[in-house]
């Protein structure tokens, strides 16, 4: 735009920010450092101001802190509007405005949404409704999690054993509760890690007392005369006593409210570019909405341009910060979000954290340490080609792992490596489970080709 | 590219000022003379290396040391028995990992996080006493009184070590430390022989006291390590022995040289150190970005790779010796905006001066406090400090590099 509308944007223009959490906060912080003056507008539905999640299911359970202190940390003053407690409920795309659940309209010239990601939630609504009965997403969440687990139950159960799952029965643990984790899959962590680190992930559940049933299902939950949960009843016949369930079944996209938009906004969240910018239900790139966090979908030249929507801290921030960038910049200065996904997760003492897409991984190598130890590297294989990597308390050489991935470097790694043992020596089937049988949500999801790939299609929701 | 340019590096007469040959050397990113090191010098290339789990710093696995001036053979290849087993700074896993695990039970989280918090009033009160009996305020100096005496002390009190005996050991632990300096004129075997029989009485020394607190535990690292907790979490008395000289050397000869330079820079920054007076907390990022400026430690000189790599197209021979100049990567211009400019106010301080990756200072939480502490103590003490002579008289250590005397004179000690 060298017409100067660009510097007429940043001078007086108006961007409105959908999603005031971290992706979010973090965009408006990036805008106000790229000097932008005009005005922002975050709107956000929880009537808090931004917090952080990964303390929910790990210090607030353990009663190391608060959930209502939580607060991100700000890295600078974002000088917005904040509307709170409101949820956007609609977008005109043409006539650039953003509808609110309450009647208001805000208009933009530029949009930036990141409305993140909500709980999954126990599909009987009536089962849903009992006292008792826990999803773990937002800071209320957390705080009526933690002073239940105050209170003392008999027994927990959390239904599905993925991160969120894993660290809310760790916490328990800790706490000396006693607990039970029911999960579809064969193990722990399977979805995201595969079978093998499945296999340790159990080893840590069994050994640290919890009561792991997998290969199973919860059919129903049953309350007592007070309307409190007191029982749950298993796919093999069983029925446990419990009096709270923490259901832990991954994330839904929180995109409904752009139904009919026109925005290519579906149940698999916003398809975007590489430049964080919204594609239409046509597939048309569009120039003025944005998007970033849990809810964006964009492809990734690492890999095979696949989309890829992670659910990870670090990716809501790089995106935010490239999506912002790219908000204010000519189109020749803009810039891709080709980070390369990386994750963490602290459960039973163990500081697990991932680069890559291990989930896209068929092999798997131990080239650092033992899974026995628990304190190991483990490297992912796809078509020849270094994918992923996991570790175990060893994160302190992950950033090799992750300039193999940036390399595109051969798999298995050709070379030998300080605290190599026996069992390292050849890689072995990463063992992930049919993606056809649900476990519970991923952490990264992947679907669909490039933009060029006719297979893909966008279903924008209520079709 | 300038042949002999590591001559020139490990020179004393470069000693005050070596950075106009770092920016040299990083020229030529991977410097090999044919007979020397691999010395790498800039920021991403060292950064990466560190986390590159094919370099070893086993000294086993060296093959070629030859023209290498800093070889040395703890534990190495050499004839020599050694005096004592490498201590884990010299060690790849699994040991290395077990032996730092065990030695942070004690030390740090999550077993004991508060144990570096719980000594500030420890080290304030030593701060304070060694201001109050610095003397005569026209003359001081402030390796001998100040920079030197404070971290011994400290190191003495976490350890367990009486303070009482700090000439004996200090002399071992001087010896030791000069075995990493490579000095061009010593006999290379009488130098071995001189650091080993360092080594063997500091290993002896060190016995007597853990047998005492193995009979009479007191509140110090020495009694918690010997005591262990466990079968497989108990260090053999030789790995005890080679741990707590490790802690008692890098206690004492790093973190006197970051108080030392840091005065030496603040003294040169007079803005910055009237800043530090009025504002305390200054201190914090003012050591950070002192880490990266006039880091203690200027190079790495112990990794060697486990299988040929290349790095930026140079093809590194299994078995060689490579150097990582962190002194030089922190001043890399392709990672720092005007690296050659003292700025405690930067945002972005990512340095390389405490190491990175497995092996990246263990003691960095105490020598972060104990720097901080000194030398907003000093700022605020000291009534008008000056240098009396710049540069100062160094030491001659290339590899532990800081002045050997740092004399000042100011106008009183504020109370
Ligand atoms: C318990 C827990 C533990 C976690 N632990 C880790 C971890 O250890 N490591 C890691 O990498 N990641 C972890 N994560 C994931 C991480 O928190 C997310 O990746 C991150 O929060 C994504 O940020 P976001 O801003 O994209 O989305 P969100 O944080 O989900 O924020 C989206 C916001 O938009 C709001 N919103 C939704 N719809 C609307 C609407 N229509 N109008 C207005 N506002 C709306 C939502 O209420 C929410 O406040 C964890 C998440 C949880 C829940």
């Amino acid at each position: 735009m060298p017409d100067g509308s660009l510097d007429r944007l940043k001078r007086e223009g108006r961007i409105v920010v959908v999603g005031a959490s971290l992706a979010g906060l973090r965009a408006a912080e990036t805008l106000r450092d790229k000097g932008f003056e005009g005005t922002l507008t975050m709107i956000g539905d929880e009537p808090y101001e931004p917090y952080d999640r990964p303390p929910l299911s790990k210090q607030v359970l353990l009663g190391k802190a608060t959930a209502e202190h939580t607060a991100l940390p700000r890295r600078r003053e974002i000088d917005a509007e904040w509307r709170l407690g409101v949820p956007a409920s609609g977008l005109d795309m043409a006539a650039r405005r953003v509808k609110l659940a309450d009647g208001d309209e805000v208009p933009y010239d530029r949009l930036m949404i990141a409305t993140g990601v909500r709980a999954r939630p126990w599909p009987n609504e009536a089962e849903a409704e009992l006292d008792g009965v826990f999803v773990l997403r937002t800071r209320d969440d957390g705080a009526g999690l933690a002073r239940r687990l105050d209170a003392g139950p008999k027994r927990v159960l959390v239904i599905g054993a993925g991160f969120t799952g894993s660290e809310i029965a760790s916490a328990c643990r800790e706490r000396g509760l006693e607990v039970t984790v029911a999960e579809r899959g064969d193990a722990p962590l399977v979805g995201a890690l595969g079978g093998v680190i499945g296999a340790v992930a159990a080893e840590m559940h069994r050994e640290n007392g919890v009561d792991l049933r997998t290969g199973v299902m919860v059919t129903r939950l049953e309350g007592g005369a007070t309307g409190r949960v007191r029982a749950a009843h298993f796919s093999d016949g069983t029925t446990l006593e419990c009096d709270v369930v923490v259901v832990s079944l991954g994330a839904q996209r929180n995109t409904e409210w752009l139904a009919g938009s026109g925005l290519g906004a579906g149940p698999r969240g916003i398809a975007c570019d590489a430049g964080c910018r919204a594609f239409d239900v046509r597939g048309i790139v569009t120039d003025d909405v944005f998007v970033a966090g849990d809810v964006a979908r964009s492809p990734h030249p690492l890999f095979g341009y696949q989309f890829l929507s992670l659910e990870h801290w670090g990716n809501a921030v790089a995106q935010a910060e490239t999506a912002a960038h790219n908000m204010l910049s000519e189109s020749s200065d803009r810039r891709p979000h080709i980070w390369v996904p990386a994750f963490w997760s602290s459960q039973f003492g163990v500081n697990i954290k991932s680069v890559g897409v291990p989930s896209m991984g068929t092999e798997i190598m131990i080239t650092q340490g033992s899974r026995a130890e628990r304190r190991f590297t483990g490297v992912y294989g796809y078509q020849g080609r270094v994918i992923g990597a996991v570790t175990f308390d060893n994160c302190r050489w992950l950033q090799f792992y992750e300039q193999q991935i940036e390399a595109t470097a051969p798999f298995p790694p050709p070379f030998p490596t300080v605290d190599r043992r026996a069992d390292g020596q050849r890689p072995i089937p990463a063992d992930f489970p049919d993606p056809s049988v649900p476990t519970h949500g991923p952490t990264i999801t992947l679907s669909g080709y490039s933009p060029a790939d006719r297979r893909m299609t966008f279903t924008p929701a209520g079709h | 590219m300038a042949e002999g340019i590591l001559k020139q590096i490990l020179d004393y007469s470069n000693r005050a000022n070596p950075y106009p040959l770092y920016e040299e050397l990083r020229k030529t990113p991977v410097f090999h003379d044919g007979t020397g090191p691999y010395v790498i010098s800039t920021y991403h290339d060292i950064q990466s290396l560190l986390h590159d789990p094919r370099l070893s710093s086993d000294a086993h696995n060296l093959t070629a040391t030859a023209g290498d001036p800093l070889a040395d053979d703890e534990g190495g290849g050499g004839g020599e028995e050694a005096a004592l087993p490498p201590s884990f700074l010299k060690l790849d896993p699994p040991e290395h990992d077990r032996l730092r695990r065990m030695t942070n039970r004690p030390f740090g989280p999550p077993h004991s996080p508060h144990r570096i918090d719980g000594m500030r009033g420890d080290l304030h009160g030593i701060v304070s006493g060694l201001i109050d009996n610095l003397g005569d305020p026209g003359r001081i100096d402030l390796v001998d009184q100040f920079a030197y005496p404070f971290p011994v002390t400290m190191i003495c009190r976490l350890l367990g070590v009486p303070r009482e005996d700090e000439p004996r050991f200090h002399s071992w632990a001087d010896t030791i430390a000069a075995g990493l300096d490579p000095d061009p004129d010593a006999d290379p075997a009488e130098r071995l022989r001189v650091t080993h029989d360092a080594r063997m009485e500091l290993g002896m020394y060190l016995a007597g006291l853990i047998e005492e607190r193995r009979k009479n535990p007191q509140d110090d690292m020495l009694s918690e390590l010997a005591a262990g907790h466990g079968q497989d979490d108990t260090m053999s008395t030789m790995e005890l022995l080679s741990t707590s000289a490790l802690l008692l050397i890098a206690g004492h000869e790093t973190t006197v040289n970051l108080i030392t330079n840091g005065m030496l820079t603040l003294l040169r920054h007079p803005d910055v150190l009237a800043d530090l007076r009025e504002n305390p907390e200054l201190a914090v990022p003012l050591v950070e970005e002192l880490l990266r400026y006039e880091p203690p430690v200027q190079l790495l000189p112990q990794r060697t790779p486990l299988v040929d790599i290349e790095v930026r197209g140079v093809t590194i021979p299994k078995g060689s010796s490579m150097w990582l100049v962190l002194a030089s990567g922190n001043r890399d211009p392709d990672r720092f905006e005007n690296p050659d400019r003292f700025d405690p106010y930067r945002k972005d301080i990512q340095h390389l001066g405490l190491g990175s990756g497995i092996h990246s200072c263990f003691g960095a939480p105490l020598a972060r406090l104990e720097a901080q502490l000194a030398l907003s103590e000093l700022a605020r003490r000291l009534e008008n400090p000056r240098l009396i002579e710049d540069p100062p008289p160094y030491r001659q250590n290339a590899v532990l590099r800081g002045p050997r005397h740092l004399e000042i004179t100011c106008d009183g000690i504020r109370p």
